[in-house]
């Protein structure tokens, strides 16, 4: 089955999503945040990360926030994806106040919506390629876990490789079982957060080109930090983050 | 030099306060702690052998023999300057009204002790109040110096409880009546109460004929004890030596006491073999927590020798760290041992010796050697390889399983493990047998723990998808797989740490409970022996008696006859104990046999080879012999062996070999002759009889009117070997107690050894959307499966052994106890998740933002 085809049998509650969202903000919008802030630090020794931040991105968009290092790219990511909380503001998505939920909602929103490619990889070293691309259906009780795992696998071309360790498998391979493991259970946001760093420039390119290929298939929202610009550009939207602030530059 | 020292110390604190360190030195601490306090405690028993050898005899050297001792003997030692006391020791029943109770009396005569004191209680209120206190404080500096007066008696508290008599009370011994002068609290020449199953009564020699208790056959030990100059003891006991007849031997303070010191011998091996388990899981839980605490080292070295250090100095540092912390594991491993040995003592309560000085130093330089040897085998491949490997690998982080994988680096440590265990054991026998037992356990318990691991993750993927708490479940089964290698050696840790303490608790009490129950409800509980010819047929007229109301009344009740021999000749050439190597063959050839005779075999012998004598061969000189002794003895078939029976010598030859059934309880015999072969010889009489319960009061009437009798109650007997058994079990259950704590720790390393990939695991999982339940609910599982298999491994395990054990060595029917491996499983699955638990949590507290790159 074709990712693009599987997009099609989206869950209803995925386009109750869409619906509600569209709804509130008269446009299909996939994420949104509204004046947020991170400060870090007591009152004495305040470091601002992020300063009144507002930042909207529609469904099946795809944009690139980049910055210099220590500009909060990061922590950005951290709390558009709910694994932190900001100091004041809001974020939301699917139209529900993201931001203001517990932990274990966070969790099991970010499950059913979002996926992840990271820079260091992050598989675990004691799944084999295909446990680890099952692992956030099987979080989220999908039936069809191991049919929807192997398929993405073989996608990224990796279909021989479905029980090799992570340290069999080289950088460009392990990133691509990164990669499958952010498409398989079709999100419907994902999250890249410098995701060609580790890799040399001709297995960075390849991965980017899968990335963005894979991407196009399946209408996924692509929120993309990286500091390389060329890499942004890619995206259809780009973002600089300074002095705590988004412009589009 | 300085700077390696200040770097190395540097290092080693930091490292202290990441944790990695802690439980390296923990594991270690236990291995010395383990080793150092059966070594301090054995060496206080040692010890006090050693110091108070003169104080355990009763004087500088003893002539002891089973028949009375020539008065020459005592006038050659008054010739020689020496100061000379006799002794003689029997068992004998103890008489107060209703009540009575086996004793072993003491005569001695007005020089008796040469050395050392009495402890005894005259005053009643005094008595009273230090019995209530169970003589705790302090005891008078020096007691009595001399023996009971003639008509006295003095008693162990036990035999006054237990016969119900306060001090001013009469005793009956035999024929005569005493009066309780005093409660013997400790006398020279006993050591404690270790293995007496009888309680002391103390009396005047001159008041022993009296008592009629000695006749033809009686079994009493005489002493002939001197003091003097030692150069004179010296000279004595090598003038006295090659005078001694059969049955006669000479011990002086280095030899003394040989049962305590082949008991100490034995202790002294099984319970460092003991502590040697924990010292092997102590050394796996030191591998496994190596692996951090060198990456770290490692990743400081690379650092160093980017910055110019040579490969020299890093070695050095490392060096200096090993150093350090072996100096440290061993220091506070002897001091823990040293406090630890107290409670050892404690348990161990009595059955050596009373009172113990405190040991001596010596384990320490065994704690230390042991310390060091155990962590430089640990690091030593480490510290080589770190300086083989080239600088960028280190920075690149790929070398930890470039060179972990080298089973080379595991060579040392086995070593150091072989020769302490080699060191231990004394024998190499022993010692290969226990590594092969220990690395067979390791196997079958590695081999088990493989199979169901593999298992639980075949369960957990075929499992149904259902909810969420089964996802968690079954990725949390699953991780026991993932990580087999780890998952297996904590499985082992745990499994025998169980094991052993399961199998002690199976001998303890199954084992023995078993062998009760398998005896019939009428089997004899009483044996009297010293009867003599004339008392015989009383004796079954009262057995008769007795039995009357039963529902196997004794028509004919066996007295069985007894005639003490020496085995002297064995087809004509004569026999001694340096014939033979077996410690149990010497011993049996250098004491008297109990010939009996007999004109049937016993119901319960079973013939395996020859042939039972006829009718017609009432009187010919043939012998039967029991199978064990044949064996230990090498004799066979057709062998003519000749006894000397009280000077005369009788030649008799070997017809049958019988097996016996020995915890029957019946009387049994090692040699029978036929019925009318031993007759000119005088015999004295024993027999074995079931005395119903309430029936003492008829029993005390026939001690009343035959006082030679000794009368040996069966089941107090057993209550005494179980008593000890099961002190003896408390004691080594405690030693093994470090076996479950080394488990612990090999738990513990494991999880400081997967601590990073088990943080990254339980981020990525709450990032890619579990909840912390669910991550909690997948940690846990993995912990509770191997608490699950480890408790499997080790119920399986314990159980063959005991099936073993039951069926073959003891010859019992086997009985699974369930509610132990209930208990076992129960207790596994609470404490080992708990303890994971204890350490996992932490890691949910760690935001999952940390897997992005930066903040």
């Amino acid at each position: 089955m074709l990712l693009s085809e599987s997009i099609h049998s989206k869950t209803t509650h995925e386009a109750n999503i869409s619906t509600s969202v569209s709804t509130s903000i008269g446009k299909a919008s996939a994420i949104l945040a509204a004046n947020l802030s991170k400060h870090v630090g007591d009152d004495a020794n305040k470091i601002e990360i992020l300063n009144s931040l507002n930042l909207q991105v529609n469904i099946g968009e795809s944009v690139a926030i980049v910055g210099s290092s220590g500009s909060g790219k990061s922590t950005l990511l951290a709390l558009l994806a709910g694994l932190d909380v900001p100091t004041s503001g809001v974020v939301e998505v699917a139209g529900q106040p993201f931001s203001a939920l517990d932990e274990d909602k966070r969790a099991k929103l970010r499950g059913a919506q979002m996926g992840f490619v990271f820079q260091s990889f992050q598989l675990l070293p004691t799944m084999t390629a295909l446990e680890n691309v099952m692992l956030p259906m099987q979080l989220a009780n999908r039936k069809d876990a191991k049919q929807q795992a192997m398929a993405t696998l073989e996608k990224v071309g990796l279909a021989e490789r479905l029980n090799h360790y992570p340290k069999q498998l080289s950088g460009g391979e392990q990133q691509r079982v990164a990669i499958a493991r952010a498409f398989a259970p079709q999100p419907a946001i994902l999250f890249a957060d410098e995701p060609t760093g580790n890799l040399d420039i001709a297995t960075g390119e390849r991965i980017i080109d899968l990335l963005f290929s894979l991407n196009k298939q399946s209408n996924t929202t692509l929120i993309l930090v990286t500091h390389d610009e060329k890499l942004a550009q890619r995206c259809e939207r780009t973002l600089h983050l300074e002095h705590g602030k988004l412009s589009t530059k | 030099m300085m700077l390696n020292f200040k770097l190395a110390w540097q290092q080693l604190r930091s490292q202290w306060q990441s944790g990695d360190l802690r439980v390296l030195v923990l594991a270690l601490v236990l291995a010395v702690t383990s080793i150092t306090a059966v070594s301090f405690f054995t060496n206080r028993i040692a010890s006090h052998l050693n110091n108070q050898g003169g104080m355990l005899l009763g004087g500088d050297a003893v002539i002891i023999a089973d028949h009375a001792i020539s008065a020459q003997y005592s006038a050659e030692a008054k010739q020689a300057g020496l100061q000379a006391a006799s002794t003689l020791e029997f068992a004998s029943m103890a008489i107060n009204s209703d009540k009575n109770q086996l004793a072993e009396i003491k005569a001695i005569d007005d020089s008796f002790p040469l050395i050392g004191d009495f402890d005894v209680q005259f005053d009643k209120v005094q008595f009273a109040a230090n019995n209530s206190m169970q003589h705790t404080q302090a005891r008078p500096e020096k007691g009595p110096a001399k023996g009971p007066e003639k008509g006295e008696v003095w008693l162990e508290p036990r035999l006054a409880n237990a016969l119900n008599l306060q001090l001013g009370d009469k005793l009956e011994l035999g024929a005569s009546q005493f009066k309780v002068a005093g409660m013997l609290m400790r006398e020279p020449s006993r050591g404690g109460d270790m293995f007496s199953f009888a309680p002391r009564v103390m009396m005047h020699a001159s008041d022993v004929s009296a008592t009629d208790l000695i006749q033809f056959g009686s079994r009493v030990k005489y002493q002939l004890l001197v003091a003097g100059d030692a150069d004179k003891v010296k000279a004595f006991i090598g003038k006295m030596t090659p005078k001694l007849q059969r049955g006669e031997r000479i011990e002086d303070v280095k030899t003394a006491r040989p049962e305590i010191r082949s008991a100490l011998d034995k202790a002294e091996i099984f319970l460092g073999l003991a502590a040697m388990v924990s010292v092997v899981l102590a050394i796996v839980a030191m591998l496994l927590a190596s692996v951090p605490f060198v990456a770290r080292s490692q990743e400081t070295a690379a650092l160093l020798r980017c910055f110019g250090a040579s490969k020299a100095s890093i070695e050095n540092i490392m060096l200096l760290q090993t150093a350090l912390l072996a100096a440290l594991g061993g220091v506070v491993g002897c001091i823990l041992g040293y406090a630890v040995q107290f409670i050892l003592a404690h348990f161990a309560g009595r059955l050596f010796l009373e009172s113990l000085p405190l040991p001596d130093l010596t384990p320490v330089f065994t704690g230390l050697v042991l310390s060091f040897a155990i962590l430089f085998a640990i690091m030593l491949p480490h510290i080589r390889s770190l300086k083989n490997i080239p600088t960028i690998n280190i920075l690149r982080k790929n070398f930890i399983l470039a060179h972990s994988k080298v089973w080379l680096n595991y060579l040392p440590v086995v070593l150091v493990v072989v020769a302490v265990v080699f060191w231990i054991a004394k024998t190499a026998k022993l010692a290969l047998a226990f590594l092969a037992g220990i690395a067979g356990i390791c196997l079958v318990a590695g081999v088990l723990a493989y199979g169901l691991a593999l298992l639980l993750h075949r369960f957990s993927q075929s499992a149904g998808i259902g909810h969420n708490i089964s996802n968690s479940v079954s990725l949390g089964m699953a991780n026991l797989k993932r990580r087999l290698g780890l998952s297996i050696a904590q499985i082992i840790g745990f499994s025998l740490g169980a094991m052993v303490l399961m199998l002690l608790v199976m001998i303890k009490t199954d084992l023995m409970q078993s062998w009760q129950k398998s005896l019939p409800i009428d089997a004899p509980n009483r044996f009297i022996i010293n009867i003599q010819q004339n008392q015989v047929e009383p004796v079954k007229t009262f057995i008769k008696q007795i039995s009357a109301n039963k529902s196997k009344p004794q028509a004919n009740p066996q007295i069985f006859a007894m005639i003490r021999g020496r085995l002297v000749e064995k087809n004509g050439q004569p026999i001694n104990a340096e014939m033979f190597t077996e410690e149990r063959a010497k011993r049996l050839v250098s004491r008297e046999f109990n010939l009996s005779s007999s004109a049937v075999m016993q119901t319960d012998n079973k013939l395996l080879q020859g042939r039972w004598w006829r009718a017609d061969e009432a009187s010919a000189p043939l012998l039967s012999l029991e199978l064990d002794i044949a064996e230990v003895l090498n004799m066979k078939l057709g062998d003519t062996l000749t006894y000397d029976i009280a000077g005369d010598k009788i030649t008799l030859t070997v017809t049958s070999i019988r097996k016996v059934e020995w915890d029957s309880m019946r009387a049994n015999f090692f040699a029978v002759t036929p019925p009318q072969t031993l007759a000119k010889f005088s015999a004295s009489y024993m027999t074995a009889f079931y005395l119903p319960k309430n029936q003492d009061n008829v029993l005390n009437g026939l001690l009343q009117q035959f006082p030679n009798f000794t009368v040996i109650d069966v089941a107090s007997v057993m209550n005494q070997v179980r008593d000890i058994m099961s002190k003896l079990a408390t004691a080594v259950s405690f030693v093994f107690g470090f076996c479950v704590l080394a488990g612990i720790i090999v738990l513990y390393a494991a999880l400081v050894a997967t601590r990073a990939a088990r943080l990254q695991e339980s981020t990525l999982l709450r990032v890619l959307g579990a909840s912390r339940k669910q991550v909690t609910i997948t940690m846990l599982t993995e912990f509770v499966s191997i608490a699950a298999v480890a408790s499997i491994v080790a119920v399986l395990v314990a159980s063959v052994l005991s099936y073993y054990l039951s069926r073959f060595v003891l010859d019992i029917p086997y009985q699974f106890n369930l509610s132990l491996a209930l208990n076992v499983l129960a207790i596994a699955l609470v404490l080992i998740p708990l303890a994971a638990w204890l350490v996992i949590r932490g890691y949910l507290n760690v935001a999952p933002k940390q897997l992005l790159n930066s903040i």
